[in-house]
């Protein structure tokens, strides 16, 4: 049981519908697998449809949104087919989620103790004092100074940091099998974005989770991710361990992520950034969904979509630069 | 907490004094005197019989001395007497009708509580389904109807028509006591009670309704879906305290709309409150009245928007500290 993956999406297709007919392709066939202890990266800019992925796998789509295809497999139960009902046990029991914005994650008229007992109290049917005990427990885990009075506390009385400490908390609180972490230190200061990282580690390893690590600063994926999905317009564009993505980048537009990065260690200011800006999910380009952007545009980008393709063993990528290339007789679809 | 509600209450005190000045310079700028009302009345008076009088009454005095002689008489609770009703006391004049107005609001905020708050919420959940565009037009009517010609439909039609409710007053057979005189008293609420609260049913519903979706699309309600709560825990826990908050604080002027609306309605329904003996006693130009019954809903205003801020503290925990 323990050898499959943790969670499987296959060929995931969440769309909006929205005014005059129009269809907004939020997620648009994706398919990946997460195996146990592993994190897996999403990387891209803003509106390439990584939280839209996160939520439908908790299946959290509201109108006019709608998971509308594909299978989400958590250890191999289909949980796509799930009643409402029967995700409520799901969530924050088996898949624990955090959010960008601690500042507004957490209820403002409810003390820090009430809102993580609730959870221990729904999911592991735990008395008032046993979970109030364990939750002092989770917040001393979790580094914060003073748990038992920051139990009584509000959540304004708190620092952002402090907040996303909180919510990792209540994530673990009940040892979910898979924690998707959407964005969690980007609403943070520099310096703190690190101890939080370092400390969903330090959980993941405790816990023995699985861990789906949202963010759109290539920067970080290769110290915390094991495997990264490069998104961009709502479709994988570029898949592969982190270390082979990083040394052996193909896709113009993960190489547009890593340019715009500052680096130390160069003298020369290279601040490259992506040229134009993400083209809304209703109205794509024809053709490559990159193509209105990228600096190695071929005719043929405009005419229609790559499909991902195997270049390598385990390195995919969906570019027209690489087909007929390397390696192209293990297509992906 | 304490420290937040006991601050409040100590700025109640300069605006009760604030509420003084104002009653008394509106009392003087208005056309007239004390005596104007009664020498009108009676053309035959002597001028200087008239003269004698505004003397021995004080009218002559400075301002500030006669501000100074109404306002320490009422610190004892003389409230004066009554330029018309044979000079009895305004005390005695306005008590029972200050517990009919009373009664009148509470039992029209009740209505208004009891009517608005879930359907706001049920529209908020269903949003346009086919009860929120019912809703909704029942909202525009009720904010574009005026007071008195409802009620006066609602007299028409309910009473003398159908004859569900009695169409004034507040008691039918007197020297019913018990149960039954509190059942009696609440049949002829009903129709003055829907009238008055009309427009905040009205008002309440809409607000309640956008507050709800404001909440409902909020982080924090998104984090205690991902936690696995239940529909209900994330509305009636997560969702009804937040959306109340800015609810409660309208709620604090909603006694003064309540009392200058209770004006009107009381005499469409020849309803014996303080807002029939305000309107009788201006045209009658009974002062110390008039100045009494102002006072009185100034308070009860002030009190409403105390009660609001406590209230509110209670709520929101980001108010209690700073
Ligand atoms: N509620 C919504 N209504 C309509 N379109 C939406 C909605 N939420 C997301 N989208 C569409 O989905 C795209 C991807 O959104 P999202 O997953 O939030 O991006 P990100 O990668 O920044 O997390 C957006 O560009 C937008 O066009
Ligand atoms: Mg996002």
């Amino acid at each position: 049981m323990k050898n499959g993956p943790v969670l499987e999406v296959n060929q995931l297709k969440t769309y909006f519908y929205l005014r005059d007919n129009k269809v907004a392709k939020a997620v648009d066939n994706i398919s990946f697998s997460i195996l146990p202890g592993e994190t897996v990266a999403i990387v891209g800019e803003s509106g390439s449809g990584k939280s839209i992925t996160a939520l439908s796998i908790m299946r959290l789509i509201n109108k006019p949104g709608r998971i509308v295809d594909g299978e989400i497999l958590l250890d191999k139960e289909e949980i796509h087919r799930f009643s409402p009902k029967q995700m409520m046990k799901i969530r924050g029991n088996d898949i624990a989620m955090i959010f960008q914005e601690p500042m507004t994650s957490l209820n403002p008229v409810f003390t820090i103790g009430n809102q993580i007992i609730e959870i221990l109290r729904k999911h592991k049917k735990m008395s008032k004092g046993d979970a109030s005990n364990r939750a002092i427990q989770l917040l001393k885990m979790v580094g914060i100074p003073r748990a038992e009075e920051v139990m009584k506390e509000y959540p304004h009385q708190l620092s952002g940091g402090m907040r996303q400490r909180i919510m990792i908390a209540m994530a673990i609180s009940c040892d979910p099998k898979l924690l998707i972490a959407d964005e969690p230190t980007t609403a943070l200061d520099v310096t703190i974005q690190a101890q939080i990282l370092d400390l969903m580690v330090e959980m993941k390893e405790r816990f023995q989770m699985a861990v789906l690590l949202i963010t759109h600063d290539i920067g970080i994926v290769s110290e915390y991710a094991d495997h990264v999905l490069v998104m961009y317009g709502g479709q994988i564009v570029e898949q592969a361990s982190a270390k082979e993505l990083l040394q052996n980048t193909k896709h113009p537009y993960t190489k547009g992520l890593l340019e715009s990065l500052p680096n130390i260690d160069d003298d020369v200011e290279r601040l490259g950034t992506i040229k134009g800006t993400v083209p809304s999910a209703s109205d794509f380009p024809t053709g490559c969904r990159f193509s209105s952007r990228c600096p190695n545009v071929m005719e043929k980008c405009t005419q229609s979509n790559p499909d991902l393709m195997e270049i390598e063993k385990d390195h995919f990528v969906r570019c027209y630069l690489y087909e007929g290339g390397i390696k192209n007789d293990n297509e992906y679809v | 907490m304490y420290k937040y509600i006991i601050r409040r209450i100590l700025i109640f005190i300069p605006m009760l004094f604030a509420l003084t000045i104002i009653v008394f310079g509106l009392a003087q700028l208005a056309p007239g005197d004390a005596l104007t009302g009664v020498s009108l009345s009676d053309p035959n008076i002597d001028p200087e019989v008239y003269e004698m009088q505004r003397e021995a009454y004080g009218l002559n005095d400075p301002i500030p001395v006669q501000y100074f002689r109404w306002i320490s008489s009422v610190a004892q609770g003389d409230l004066g007497n009554s330029l018309v009703f044979n000079g009895r006391s305004v005390s005695e004049l306005i008590e029972s009708r200050l517990a009919n107005t009373i009664y009148l609001g509470l039992f029209s905020l009740a209505i208004t509580i009891i009517v608005a708050i879930p359907i706001g919420i049920y529209s908020a959940r269903r949003p346009y389904s086919l009860l929120d565009y019912g809703a909704t037009g029942f909202g525009f009517l009720g904010l574009a109807i005026p007071n008195f010609f409802f009620g006066l439909i609602a007299i028409y039609v309910l009473s003398i028509k159908l004859g569900w409710f009695p169409a004034q007053g507040t008691l039918t057979t007197p020297g019913v006591t018990g149960l039954a005189a509190i059942l009696d008293r609440i049949h002829h609420m009903i129709l003055p009670g829907i009238t008055l609260g009309l427009a905040g049913t009205a008002t309440y519903m809409r607000y309640m309704r956008s507050e709800v979706l404001d909440v409902l699309g909020s982080d924090y309600i998104r984090t205690a879906r991902a936690k696995g709560l239940s529909e209900s825990t994330i509305l009636y826990k997560h969702t009804l305290r937040n959306a109340l908050i800015p609810i409660i604080t309208l709620m604090g002027f909603e006694i003064g709309v309540l009392l200058s609306g209770a004006v009107i309605t009381e005499q469409v329904f020849q309803y014996p409150g303080l807002g029939t003996l305000f309107l009788s006693s201006v045209t009658n130009r009974d002062y110390p009245v008039v100045m009494a019954i102002a006072m009185i809903l100034g308070i009860l205003i002030l009190v409403g928007n105390l009660l609001a801020d406590i209230f509110y503290s209670i709520i929101d925990p980001r108010i209690r500290y700073d």
